[in-house]
């Protein structure tokens, strides 16, 4: 069971080789036995997970099980699910017991999947490495001193050590992307607008965009059938019929034009994740792929447009977590400043009260103009550098992250270098376009990952072009010793 | 010192839809605490908003009403604050962009002259709930049930010179609101409530004084006497020397004066910013077209229409416009009278207002039909009955003993206008009063009023007045 496709678990379930029963306690044995070493998990819903591989069980009997019946899956904390606890990584919702579903909770459900937890993450989705978790943080599978990135390390830290074949994430800024590089697997996030947002605890709701973690692209396309489409619970979600992802996932790469854009390949980046995607684009020639040298000049300014538009949204979108509700209320309070202060004081943490002042101050009266503003010009700069990019490119290809995993602790104290590992994802997050990371080798035992970028709704493609890849390589069947 | 006063008004008008701006939660008034509030207007993590689209039907309508422009491109905003009973945090509102821009509305003035008053602009936004801040255990209470309420904030220019003025239109957008179905215009409930804008300026200045924002004033009358009050207090310390400061005044009914809410240094920065939940609302032409064409006749023709069509005065046709209802009755009563459109009036703006006034009844539930009281209309017309007469048959109208015809047969109220008649009446009542008549004959002129009251006497007031009258004069004079 273990290092199986879905589509062969998908199999193995229909041909009743397997159940989803044996399957589920296979997975849960799992995260009991490893998971202490890794922390990915903050709740794992064992109970609900073999009742509901009993009702797949059920329906695979019956003949009315769908490809996914059966198949568990572990989902990110900020997907609100009905009963269980839904903690966003944050002391303020460690109380919190959601009385919804979120529309993606709902389709994984309707379609026969078995939730197995949930998923240790940077609190709120602020961070790239795991690490400002109210649950602690999550070590990677590849060396445990290192972080697995983040925000949604949790869940690239339990796919990378089969502790679940498939998990979600959440994207704002590379949440997706970069623990995928980091965990050596592979991960999706798709256009924004593409995965409902509802029960999607909001961080940066114009950036926000639900996606998908697991071994290969084959795997993410059978999932991401069921995930993706329109939700009419989400004014932003597109309404635009979804492909069977999986038909085209053989298609030829024949004059296939792949961009390679200069500001990806500057000093900054690691010598030998350069030398990784250089190996990368000569197996993409030989299937009859053409690259070209295109321009993204404005992605230097994408991250100091990012740091003022995601904070000054979370500033707003987090005012909710006040202690009337619902969620962490201090002890006594003297009066309605007093709890709001301590309330929102020792619900949050750092990384997140330094994002609402940020963004407090962008939005305030006086500097909207000079930052909001002005950021938000910036984001139509960045997707016009992709909408000409992509006149003349099909596919866009470099690296996920300037540099592999780096240890725990190296980089807390200075947010601004924490900050800069998202240089090569935020910008496609402001443009809203799809974005995958696949795993293309490896630096002193670490994984390095190449990012595909691609026009907005080409999920498909993109799917497409890193299959062809792992069909020629086999970067992503390797897994961390002892797990 | 003369000072002019500038009055500008702010009102929130409640929509009156089945279900909330941004949930399907219901909008009903009156129900238990946080029974009609969902996982979104209780601002739960994850929610998302989802637009009425019905609001914006009706946000088009109030835009025709006042003959506005409708933006194609609208945007919903998030104004931050935080208080407890504004669950998310911010308040989903427009605010660079309104749905309504610039438009007017004329109101008519005590004089009979009319005054157009601009209307800034109308945006669309959702209620905040309730705090309760009676006893809960120490805590205060709070009910969502009005979270997420639609509102239509009406924002006019300030283009009011008294209260007078301000009442004027608050009442003229009050009946056009509820003409257009849009508002139930319940003031007591909060469906319709004012926010009022006060300065004062020396006369012939050009500049605006400092002005004050009064809140809840949730009455026509508290309208009014709010700022009579606000204006009194303005004029003694402009007088004295003093500044007026920039605040925002509470309005206490119970006590008839404003207080301070809060100063402008005091004032919330909104931060406002664009709802990224939300897409930026288009409306096309063609929508606007199709509201336009399904507009019912609205006050301002209605009104034109009444004087030109009934001949009636600006003031009666002023008051039978007032709402939408008054005028249906009005109009079928008319067809019913034989057109007698002004005596009609009379009666509807007369006695049937009266009568409604003092049981506190709504013209719809008038124990008086429309058509029973155009009837009551037509037989003093045709002379059945006098006007004297007819009141009293209103009187059993009203406590609904029959219709017009069987009450006057039944109790025998017919007029009388048999010449005959009416002579041999006279005949007696000289007869019976020789003192009188030579009094009258001899220059005496006031015992006419004398013969006319004891023929009437006689007669149970059934007798034609006119005619009484035209036959008496005869009778005396000849006889001299």
């Amino acid at each position: 069971m273990l290092n199986k496709s879905i589509a062969e678990l998908s199999h193995s379930l229909q041909a009743k080789k397997i159940s989803s029963h044996e399957l589920t306690q296979f997975f849960l044995e799992r995260i009991k036995k490893l998971d202490p070493q890794l922390n990915s998990f903050i709740t794992v819903t064992e109970q609900q997970a073999l009742d509901a591989a009993k009702k797949a069980d059920a329906q695979l009997a019956q003949g009315k099980a769908g490809p996914l019946t059966g198949i568990p899956i572990a989902q990110k904390d900020i997907f609100c699910t009905l009963g269980v606890k839904t903690s966003c990584g944050s002391k303020m919702l460690d109380n919190f017991i959601s009385p919804y579903d979120a529309t993606v909770i709902k389709r994984f459900n309707e379609a026969g999947m078995v939730m197995l937890g949930k998923t240790n993450m940077d609190e709120f989705a602020m961070g790239s490495s795991n690490e400002n978790s109210y649950y602690g943080s999550v070590k990677n599978p590849w060396n445990v001193e290192y972080v697995p990135g983040g925000s949604s390390g949790g869940s690239a830290a339990a796919v990378a050590a089969s502790l679940a074949p498939v998990a979600t994430g959440t994207d704002t800024g590379g949440s997706i992307r970069q623990p995928a590089a980091l965990c050596g697997i592979s991960g999706i996030k798709p256009t924004y607008g593409r995965i409902s947002r509802y029960g999607m605890i909001a961080f940066a709701s114009s950036l926000d965009q639900g996606g998908l973690f697991a071994k290969s692209a084959e795997d993410l396309a059978w999932v991401l059938n069921t995930m993706a489409g329109f939700d009419e619970n989400d004014s932003t979600s597109a309404n635009i019929a979804v492909p069977d992802y999986t038909n085209t996932l053989n298609d030829s790469l024949k004059g296939l034009r792949i961009g390679l854009p200069k500001e990806f390949f500057s000093d900054a980046l690691d010598k030998d994740i350069g030398n990784a995607i250089q190996t990368a684009i000569k197996v993409y020639e030989k299937l009859g792929a053409t690259f070209h040298e295109i321009n993204l000049p404005n992605t230097s300014l994408s991250i100091p447009a990012y740091y003022v538009i995601a904070p000054a949204e979370c500033s707003s979108n987090l005012a909710r977590f006040d202690g009337v509700r619902y969620g962490h209320r201090c002890e006594d309070p003297k009066d309605l400043e007093d709890l709001y202060k301590r309330s929102r004081s020792e619900g949050f943490g750092k990384e997140v009260t330094r994002r609402i002042m940020i963004g407090t101050y962008a939005l305030s009266a006086g500097y909207y103009d000079a930052y909001y503003i002005k950021a938000q010009k910036i984001r139509r700069l960045v997707a016009d550098d992709f909408r000409k990019a992509f006149k003349s490119v099909d596919v866009i290809l470099g690296p996920t992250t300037p540099s592999p995993a780096f240890k725990l602790g190296e980089k807390t104290s200075d947010p601004i270098s924490m900050y800069l590992s998202d240089i090569y994802t935020i910008a496609v997050n402001l443009a809203g376009l799809p974005g995958m990371s696949i795993p293309a080798g490896f630096t002193k035992g670490l994984p390095i990952g190449m990012q595909l970028i691609g026009n907005a709704f080409a999920e498909a493609r993109l799917l497409n072009v890193a299959h062809a890849y792992q069909k020629e390589t086999d970067w992503h069947t390797k897994t961390p010793e002892g797990f | 010192m003369e000072w002019e006063i500038v009055i500008g008004l702010e009102v929130h008008a409640q929509l009156s839809t089945q279900s909330k701006i941004f949930s399907g939660a219901s909008t009903a008034f009156g129900a238990e605490p946080n029974t009609q509030a969902c996982a979104i207007d209780l601002g739960f993590p994850g929610v998302l908003p989802v637009l009425n689209a019905e609001v914006v039907n009706m946000a088009i309508k109030l835009g025709l009403g006042i003959n506005a422009e409708i933006a194609k491109r609208s945007v919903f905003a998030r104004k931050n604050y935080f208080y407890p009973d504004l669950p998310k945090g911010y308040q989903i509102s427009q605010f660079e962009l309104p749905v309504v821009g610039k438009g007017y509305l004329d109101i008519l003035l005590d004089d009979g002259t009319t005054k157009r008053i601009g209307i800034t602009r109308a945006h669309l936004e959702e209620d905040a709930g309730k705090s309760l801040h009676e006893d809960f255990n120490g805590m205060s209470g709070i009910d969502l049930n009005r979270a997420g309420t639609p509102l239509l904030e009406i924002v006019s220019e300030p283009d009011m010179r008294s209260a007078k003025e301000a009442i004027a239109y608050l009442k003229t957008l009050h009946s056009l609101v509820r003409y257009l179905g849009i508002c139930d215009g319940n003031m007591q409930e909060g469906s319709f409530r004012c926010d009022a804008n006060v300065s004062l300026r020396r006369k012939g200045d050009s500049k605006f004084g400092t002005r004050t924002e009064l809140k809840n004033i949730n009455s026509f009358r508290f309208v009014e006497r709010a700022i009579m009050y606000e204006v009194e207090r303005q004029m003694a310390i402009l007088e004295d020397g003093g500044k007026i400061n920039q605040e925002t005044r509470l309005y206490d009914s119970a006590k008839n004066e404003t207080r301070p809410m809060r100063s402008k240094e005091e004032a919330n920065d909104y931060r406002y910013f664009p709802d990224p939940d939300l897409l930026p609302l288009l409306i096309t032409e063609e929508q606007i077209a199709k509201v336009r064409s399904e507009l019912p006749e609205l006050p301002q023709q209605k009104h034109q229409r009444f004087k030109e069509v009934y001949g009636l005065s600006a003031y009666d046709a002023t008051v039978l416009v007032s709402s939408r209802a008054m005028a249906d009755y009005f109009e079928t009563a008319v067809a019913a009278s034989g057109n007698q459109a002004k005596l009609t009036a009379n009666w509807v703006t007369g006695e049937l207002s009266a009568a409604l006034n003092k049981s506190d009844m709504e013209i719809t539930s008038s124990p008086v039909s429309a058509e029973e009281l155009g009837k009551l209309v037509l037989r003093i017309a045709d002379n059945t009955i006098s006007g004297k007469i007819a009141k009293t048959i209103f009187e059993s109208l009203w406590n609904k003993e029959g219709d017009v015809d069987h009450i006057i047969e039944k109790q025998g109220l017919k007029q009388v206008t048999d010449s005959s008649a009416i002579e041999a009446l006279i005949e007696k009542i000289l007869a019976a009063n020789p003192q009188q008549v030579a009094d009258y004959r001899s220059g005496k002129d006031k015992l006419f009023g004398f013969f006319v009251g004891q023929a009437m006497k006689e007669s149970g007031g059934k007798l034609n007045p006119k005619q009484l009258n035209d036959l008496l004069k005869e009778k005396l004079t000849s006889g001299s």
